[in-house]
């Protein structure tokens, strides 16, 4: 999600600003947008600079005064200890980790089984009053999390959910659900419905029908919305830092924000946990794009 | 046995009245085509005798059966969709073999009918292609070869061939008749194009906004067509309609010309009617008893004969002529009138005399 905003906001000041009267020529105005895109990339990549950097310092670097930019010793102790505990044997940092796989993998795989079925239905089906509900499901997402955490706190409390696994795949369920359903939707509408209306003259139920030819056109679709929902899940950091407390029950966000504060801050550590942590999201963002990009194939149908 | 009934057919979309009673009975065997402009609900008529449409009142009978609430599969139909709705993962072969799969037929006995269908409609070398490499006239083989693979008790097809050049369709056409006639099956053939169906059919419904105009035989629907607007939709160049009223043994016009009254009309003096006149039983090159004065309004040459533009008052009547016919426009003629078979519709409410006296 990320890169797209980046480039979003990159490719749009050259272009829109600027006046028709005072328009540069074809040269000086390749070297404007070149100048301006240059100082965004900085502006933006010097973040994840630094954290790369700082992952791989020694420590007597990572404090120098002044910042060391270049000649400083490479080490690979960050990482071994985001994994290894100092003692031996698991840190806390890996459990943080592998929760956040089961609790985003686990949840995306729900949305998705629940999403893409009533994605199908909304599109293909007579529903009442249709707009309305596809209006209330989106409309869960209007509210920013913050806003809703505390009442779902209490909620959480009363049914003994606060500081479980199950709770945060739960609530990020509940948040991914509806787009899965909205993106869904969009990729069922591109698949026209008669393939299925065939496919139930020739003899098969409408849910074969579905599963048999409509479902294998929707697969870049549902991966697509799924990595969506992953990257979600996986940086949720307001629900998770409300809802759970425990050790072995607390995502990567929380767990790598509880490593700031103390009397002294292990940056090496921050940063080397920062990196991991980014890495999927890196790698799904990637593909969402050639995913998006492909989109559904669109055979035989003539319009 | 293939007999389709329908009775009272009701379906709205929103405030769009598709089907508004639509009751039709379809023999076994017969190549039954439902006609109309679009919009008329024709698709949709087809749609609920597959059970693909929920209907919001009236039923659908197979075979005798009511069948109204079963699934489309349990229906044992076949059905070409204008789109076609070939499969575009799956290769010709796959589409093709897809209602006996469904079927769970064995393998070879599946080989045997899609090699018997393709040979059937001159797709061998096709079978291993998928859709998208096909054309849209080898689509559409494939689609009636898949149609075709079966013996369901009738075949439903929905303007086959309006998405093909107009040569292939015309070659089509001849192909569906001879398939047709060899295969004796029931066809439900829907369309807009008034050739095909009069070309085709051995029975045709004539719908209009949800409604049933007319059933006949072609032949019937052209010549006694049951009101103005089926004598407008069926024909080509469209029915002249003049306005006019009886008066003792003539026929007046409101544009003030005259003609006999035809024998077999029973309308009392003074009703208003409207005189439909076909541009083949028009004529600028004979004469006749029964002749209207008219100015020449242009010539439309269409290579095997040439429609005439007659103005006559304030309206053009469309006259069917040899190639030969030449004029300037604004040259005055005569127009005879085989009155034999000239149509009279009553004014107001459309519908047509009775002609029993013809």
């Amino acid at each position: 999600m990320a890169l797209s905003v980046d480039e979003a906001v990159s490719t749009g000041p050259a272009g829109d600003h600027t006046p028709p009267s005072r328009r540069f020529g074809g040269r000086g105005r390749a070297v404007l947008e070149v100048a301006l895109l240059t100082v965004l990339a900085v502006v933006m990549l010097f973040p994840v600079l630094w954290m790369i950097e700082t992952s791989i310092k020694e420590n007597r670097d990572v404090y120098a005064i002044p910042a060391k930019f270049f000649d400083f010793k490479v080490t690979m102790e960050h990482f071994k200890d985001v994994f290894v505990a100092s003692g031996g044997g698991r840190s806390t940092l890996s459990a943080s980790f592998l929760n956040s796989v089961l609790v985003a993998g686990v949840s995306t795989a729900l949305a998705t089984v629940l999403g893409v079925p009533a994605a199908w239905a909304y599109s293909r089906f007579a529903v009442k009053a249709k707009k309305d509900q596809l209006f209330f499901i989106l409309s869960t997402r209007f509210m920013p999390p913050v806003v809703v955490v505390i009442p779902i706190f209490l909620m959480y409390r009363q049914v003994g959910l606060i500081d479980t696994k199950l709770g945060l795949i739960l609530i990020y369920t509940a948040f991914n659900v509806p787009f899965t359903i909205w993106m869904m939707k969009g990729f069922v509408d591109e698949v026209p419905a008669e393939y299925e209306d065939a496919a139930m003259l020739d003899g098969y139920t409408r849910l074969q029908a579905f599963r048999r030819f409509t479902l294998p056109l929707l697969l870049p679709g549902i991966a697509a919305t799924a990595v969506f929902a992953l990257i979600f899940s996986w940086n949720e950091f307001v629900f998770a830092i409300f809802l759970t407390s425990s050790d072995d029950v607390r995502t990567a966000p929380p767990a790598i924000a509880g490593l700031i504060g103390g009397t002294t801050v292990d940056w090496g550590l921050v940063a080397a946990a920062s990196v991991v942590f980014a890495l999927p999201v890196l790698v799904f963002a990637y593909l969402v794009r050639k995913h998006l990009v492909a989109g559904v194939t669109l055979g035989a149908v003539r319009r | 046995m293939g007999t389709v009934a329908v009775r009272g057919l009701r379906k709205s979309f929103g405030k769009v009245q598709a089907l508004d009673g639509v009751t039709l009975d379809i023999p076994d065997g017969s190549f039954f085509v439902v006609l109309g402009p679009s919009g008329a609900g024709k698709t949709t008529t087809l749609r609920a005798i597959a059970g693909l449409e929920q209907l919001d009142a009236g039923s659908v009978h197979l075979d005798g059966r009511d069948a109204t609430g079963d699934s489309p599969a349990a229906r044992d139909l076949a059905m070409v969709f204008q789109n076609y709705a070939l499969y575009p993962r799956h290769t010709a072969y796959e589409n093709i073999a897809s209602p006996l799969r469904a079927r769970r037929c064995s393998s070879s006995e599946i080989a045997a009918a899609v090699e018997r269908m393709s040979s059937l409609l001159h797709i061998e070398g096709l079978l291993q292609r998928r859709p998208a490499q096909l054309s849209g006239g080898e689509m559409q083989r494939v689609a009636l070869a898949r149609a075709l693979v079966r013996h369901p008790r009738a075949f439903l097809m929905d303007e086959p061939l309006t998405n093909l050049d107009l040569k292939l369709r015309v070659e089509m056409r001849t192909e569906l008749t001879r398939i047709h006639r060899s295969l004796g099956a029931t066809f439900v053939y829907v369309t807009n194009d008034q050739v095909e169906a009069l070309s085709m059919a051995d029975q045709v419904a004539v719908l209009r906004e949800g409604k049933v105009q007319q059933v006949g035989t072609p032949a019937e629907v052209y010549e006694r067509p049951a009101n103005q607007w089926v004598a407008g939709f069926v024909g080509s160049p469209p029915i002249s309609l003049l306005a006019c009223h009886a008066e003792g043994d003539r026929l007046v016009g409101a544009e003030g010309w005259t003609l006999p009254r035809p024998r077999w009309t029973t309308a009392e003096d003074g009703r208003p009617l409207l005189l439909g006149l076909r541009a083949e039983d028009l004529s600028v090159e004979q004469r006749g008893d029964a002749s209207l004065p008219g100015e020449l309004y242009g010539l439309e040459p269409l290579g095997d004969r040439t429609v005439v533009d007659v103005r006559v008052g304030t309206q053009i009547l469309k006259v069917k002529a040899r190639t030969t016919v030449t004029g300037t426009p604004g040259e005055r003629l005569l127009v005879t009138v085989d009155l034999d078979r000239a149509h009279l519709f009553d004014a107001g409410t459309g519908l047509a005399l009775s002609e029993a006296g013809r």
